[in-house]
């Protein structure tokens, strides 16, 4: 069992905010939700650990509704 | 008539089917009509009205207990209470089996319950026994599963058996018990006292008045009784549609559980295929929650669906058609005072998983022989308190699978539906994503490990069983015979000595045999290891599985309770924590003030 890595972790960053973007290029709404929605599951499985999974759940939901 | 004869001698229903009449395959039309709930070649028999005694002032209308209900809980629990021997009727307002299959998938803890009230064989004869299914997206196979059935169990995992044949065995068997059954006995009053329960029921030849020391309400998901006590189920309802057909086709397709998401012949939307007995098939359509249930319900609604799935080739007949939606709720509390909820009655779940009858009967089972206990003495009252402390946690487990398999299947929201969807995509090509798809994860019996009967082990047992797991079968050897240690646990408590390869020492004999004499007897079961003769008293564990499964040791000892849940185990036997165990599990130990 870990925690969730916070700090940098990803060696060029805009490398891949830049990738990250470009996956969507072309697509719908749609279209985009359903990427990230397999994304989010192909890293969830990649990570496993429950704890760090949870985590990550609450930060993303952290303010959410705010 | 001779079909008569064979029902007349009680011990014969203990080991051979009593209704034959149903061993045959049956005809189309005999299937419609049961389908219906009617089948005029035994109905005559089965539902037999008679003038309540009450009426003619022929009985004092008090009973230690009245059930309210004939599906499959309410007869669980009258067959248990019928071979205690505890006085009780059972009212019905209606006269006749279940209409249409229902509840079809019966789970390896139910038949071993039915074994132990003497239906299961029926019931596993008449079945149709599986263990793998498919699931499919579009037309393609996702992955396939097998319930693995390890050997050296009584019971497979599952049968498929439509409800009305269930019912008509178990009520086959009461009436050989010559039990009370009253058909178009319904309970229209129930006023909970102190010290009993006052119900009034009206019947076709006016009203009566009875009480009892108990209720069991098992009178299903809308449950009249409930309502007439003003209580409430509480849940969610799902905003879907599931059209379910039964249909009569002969076809070689394996015996297996095949769902589709999104098939070609149904695109969009899910749909089951089950086999069950005589060649009726259970499919489920999906139909989404603007349907209009009275229109799909039209023959010349289904057929086309049911033709686009086949394919034009195969000839079919529908059996029976009926739409659904889909609810998981449950009662706060199962126990009110006198009056005791089971099965839908108290708590309700979507179908995927087979999770409704099957924990229903495990309520009864659970219930019954408690209140035998506190009927005769032998318990407080208090012991009760465990029927809801055990089973309400056993009903929101099967709600929170089935709430699980319902939100996949029916997404609630659009990004919901979305993370349903992806799964899917990538279940196509990766092996994680077909573990998060869920097509209904199946019923498992509940252990009630946080149970206040249990008593905490003090030895330490490797394996899957702990103190309120319902036993591990495992095949045994008694006067040269192949029994089954399942068979040999529960009606009252037993305990299982395993004696290793040792004979049994003169001072184990002597506890063993106390143990009849506590208060609430205990019955011994001596297991001799694998290779080693057994003594006359012991059974031979043939297959050294008693020994793999309870992690047994010499000297080892298990105390079971009647409805074969482990109560507690050590590695030595010791007769006074044997008392004190039992004293626990029946709820004797505060009431002693042992615990003062």
């Amino acid at each position: 069992m870990s925690t969730l890595e916070t700090r940098p972790n990803i060696p060029e960053p805009d490398d891949f905010y830049q990738a990250l973007i470009e996956a969507h290029r072309g697509l719908s709404d749609e279209q985009s939700m359903a990427l990230n929605a397999r994304l989010v599951l192909l890293l969830s499985n990649h990570i496993g650990d429950p704890q760090v999974l949870l985590e990550a759940l609450r930060l993303a939901r952290e303010d959410a509704r705010a | 008539m001779h079909r008569r004869g064979v029902r007349r001698n009680p011990q014969l229903a203990e080991s051979v089917p009593v209704n034959l009449r149903y061993f045959r395959p049956l005809c189309l039309r005999r299937l419609r009509s049961l389908s219906r709930g009617i089948d005029p070649v035994t109905d005559k028999d089965l539902f037999a009205y008679r003038k309540a005694p009450e009426l003619a002032a022929a009985a004092h209308g008090h009973y230690p207990v009245i059930v309210v209900g004939a599906g499959p809980v309410g007869l669980t629990a009258a067959l248990d209470l019928a071979q205690r021997g505890i006085p009780f009727m059972l009212v019905d307002e209606d006269q006749r089996l279940s209409a249409g299959s229902r509840a079809i998938c019966f789970a390896k803890r139910t038949l071993e319950i039915l074994d132990r009230l003497g239906c299961g064989e029926q019931a596993v004869n008449k079945g149709v026994v599986w263990n793998k299914g498919k699931v499919f997206l579009g037309e393609d196979l996702l992955y396939s599963f097998d319930l693995l059935p390890e050997p050296g169990h009584k019971r497979p995992a599952f049968i498929n058996l439509q409800q009305y044949y269930l019912e008509a065995f178990m009520i086959e068997r009461l009436r050989s018990l010559g039990a009370d059954l009253r058909w178009r006995n319904k309970v229209v009053e129930v006023k909970p006292a102190a010290d009993s329960v006052a119900v009034a029921i009206d019947t076709p030849d006016g009203r009566y008045r009875a009480r009892c020391q108990y209720l069991i309400v098992a009178d299903g998901a809308r449950s009249p009784v409930r309502h007439l006590l003003g209580l409430q189920s509480r849940g969610q309802v799902f905003r879907d549609r599931f059209l379910i057909a039964d249909v009569f086709m002969e076809a070689d397709f394996p015996i297996e559980r095949w769902f589709w998401f999104d098939p070609p012949f149904h695109p969009g939307r899910s749909v089951l295929l089950h086999r069950q007995a005589d060649n009726v098939w259970r499919i489920d359509f999906q139909l989404g929650w603007d349907a209009d249930p009275e229109i799909e319900k039209q023959p010349a609604q289904v057929t086309p669906r049911i033709r686009a799935m086949l394919g034009p080739e195969r000839p079919f007949e529908l059996v029976w058609v009926s739409v659904y939606t889909f609810q998981c709720r449950r009662m706060d509390r199962f126990r009110h005072g006198r009056v005791l909820f089971a099965g839908d009655a108290a708590h309700q779940v979507s179908p995927f998983g087979a999770r409704g009858a099957n924990s229903g009967m495990q309520d009864a089972d659970n219930l019954v022989w408690k209140l035998g206990l506190v009927l005769s003495g032998g318990a407080p009252d208090a012991l009760l308190e465990s029927y809801e402390r055990e089973r309400v946690p056993a009903a929101d487990e099967n709600i929170l699978y089935s709430t699980r398999s319902t939100d996949f299947i029916t997404p609630k929201s659009t990004v919901s539906r979305a993370f349903r969807d992806a799964t899917l995509w990538l279940a196509r090509n990766h092996a994680f994503a077909r573990r998060l798809v869920n097509s209904g994860r199946l019923s498992t019996p509940s252990a009630y490990l946080d149970s206040p009967l249990n008593t905490v082990d003090g030895d330490a047992f490797a394996g899957s069983l702990a103190p309120g797991a319902p036993a591990l079968d495992a095949p045994l050897l008694a006067d040269g015979k192949s029994v089954w240690l399942i068979d040999r646990l529960g009606g009252g408590f037993t305990g299982v000595y395993f004696a290793g390869a040792e004979p049994v020492s003169p001072a184990a004999a002597t506890s063993l045999s106390s143990l009849a004499g506590l208060p609430v007897p205990v019955s011994p079961l001596i297991v001799a290891a694998r290779g080693v003769t057994p003594g006359p008293d012991a059974c031979g564990d043939v297959e050294g599985l008693v020994q793999q499964r309870l992690d047994a040791t010499p000297g080892a000892f298990y105390l079971f309770r009647p409805d074969q849940h482990l109560a507690a185990r050590w590695r030595r036997l010791d007769a006074p924590a044997v008392g004190a165990a039992l004293e626990r599990a029946t709820d004797n130990a505060s009431a002693s003030g042992a615990s003062a």
